[in-house]
């Protein structure tokens, strides 16, 4: 009886993946991202290090800050559409939510590395110093330990709906108390340079120019990463349920 | 039952069985006393350094022996196979997670009860000061909210001692700043220091009504 019904599912999840695999259509919002970041890219590079005027106090180290900015930004964006699709999950239900929330930890996690190593970097060179407990780079680091938590959390609990809901927990927690983090830290002690974009005057047109070419670039180069991982947690889970049916 | 009778009916079998047990009492209790011996040997305490390290010895502490009974909330409950008993009964989930917290808040009460003269003896520093209640009350709350909303999570995982201050410590970072700097200001009496005592009631009231929304997503099956 067992078996018959193990077959059964077996029939049906093929029929499942068979409608699934119809449904794959040729990428074409992936590949448009893909190439626009190309560009963007090869743009970008040009901009950074021959178009963008040296700074007159920095020195040439200060162009590391047109990477380090849009990785900065794409860290706390990449959390914050975890806790959004966190959100979606805990009210709609619906795995696809989860596999965004997934998908954008793991490239968060990825790009608030980066902004942690470029801007140590950055503050060697002019600060003289790898490190300072400046409000904005000790959040930046208590945002990486929550992304390391989610992350870690999500492996130990597997593809679940427990996993899905505690990991949905977990951001929107996470998302509330960042903004308390950073007020506490900053009354606590603070040395990061303020933003000066929008400031008047304050940053020449050029490098205002290619900031935002910068940012707009990596936010591509995001979005298409972003479908890939999403499409690899889809074929993860499927093939997860396909092992589990044959198990 | 009430909602209230419902919270007092649970949080007193938890008083029970740790008052037949009492295990949890005596390991965080002996374990905060050790944590301030070693403090004492790792940062070599005289009298003109004690001001700045005595409050921070005091509150790691007291987060360190938090998280060892927290990591037992609810893992002690799935031991025994309890948790589903729990479950059945016709209770709101905000009751239990409201029963849960005020047992963790009495257990860590306890410790920083009987540990905090020992620490003043250990220390020589007076701290028997009511205005150390407040900070005490509202620091403690805040490492309870988020970590009973959290041992529910990591009791549902195999690696759950190891994934509870994971994902606790990076959380209460607020409570640990305010309650370090407003106990450094008691001793060390300073001007224009922020409102410590204001933030971790923030962090309190956002984090206990968040914590209770949450909690039924946390232990639905």
């Amino acid at each position: 009886m067992a078996l018959v019904k193990r077959e059964a599912t077996v029939e049906r999840r093929k029929a499942k993946v068979g409608t699934k695999q119809q449904e794959i259509r040729f990428p074409v919002v992936s590949v448009i991202l893909g190439i626009l970041s190309l560009i963007g890219m090869m743009v970008s590079i040009w901009m950074i290090f021959l178009y963008a005027p040296t700074d007159a106090i920095q020195g040439e180290p200060q162009r590391i800050f047109y990477f380090h900015v849009p990785m900065a930004w794409l860290g706390m964006l990449g959390f914050v559409i975890v806790a959004f699709a966190g959100i979606g999950y805990l009210v709609k239900k619906d795995e696809r939510w989860d596999w965004a929330a997934r998908a954008s930890a793991e490239l968060g996690a990825f790009f608030i590395t980066l902004a942690l190593i470029t801007g140590s970097i950055w503050g060697k060179t002019i600060w003289g110093t790898w490190w300072t407990w400046d409000a904005r780079l000790t959040t930046t680091l208590i945002l990486w330990f929550i992304y390391i938590g989610y992350l870690m959390l999500r492996s130990y609990m597997g593809r679940t709906p427990a996993s899905a809901r505690a990991g949905a927990v977990l951001a929107i927690i996470g998302i509330i108390d960042l903004p308390i983090i950073y007020e506490s830290v900053n009354w606590w002690r603070t040395l990061h340079p303020p933003a000066q974009v929008g400031v008047q005057d304050a940053l020449p047109p050029s490098v205002v120019l290619t900031l935002m070419v910068s940012l707009t670039t990596f936010t591509l180069l995001y979005s298409f990463l972003m479908i890939q991982l999403y499409q690899l947690q889809r074929a993860q889970t499927l093939a997860q349920q396909l092992r589990s049916s044959i198990e | 039952m009430t909602f209230l009778s419902q919270v007092l009916a649970i949080l007193w079998k938890d008083i029970r069985c740790e008052l037949r047990s009492k295990q949890t009492w005596t390991s965080m209790g002996l374990f905060a006393l050790l944590v301030l011996v070693i403090f004492n040997f790792a940062f070599d305490l005289r009298v003109d350094n004690k001001a700045a390290i005595a409050p921070g010895a005091m509150w790691v502490a007291f987060v360190f022996a938090s998280l060892l009974g927290l990591g037992r909330t609810i893992a002690s409950e799935q031991e025994k196979g309890s948790m589903d008993r729990l479950m059945l009964c016709p209770v709101d989930r905000k009751a239990i997670y409201l029963a849960k917290l005020l047992g963790n808040m009495l257990f860590i009460g306890v410790v920083e009860v009987v540990a905090l003269p020992i620490f003043a003896a250990l220390f020589n520093v007076p701290f028997f000061t009511g205005e150390l209640l407040p900070i005490v009350l509202l620091g403690t709350l805040g490492i309870a909210t988020i970590g009973t909303l959290f041992s529910a999570i990591a009791a549902a995982t195999q690696a759950r001692e190891v994934l509870l201050p994971i994902l606790v410590f990076p959380l209460i970072v607020p409570v640990v700043i305010g309650a370090v700097r407003a106990t450094g200001t008691l001793m060390v009496p300073s001007i224009n220091e922020p409102p410590w005592l204001g933030l971790m009631a923030a962090f309190d009231v956002i984090f206990l009504s968040v914590s209770m929304l949450m909690f039924e997503y946390v232990i639905e099956e």
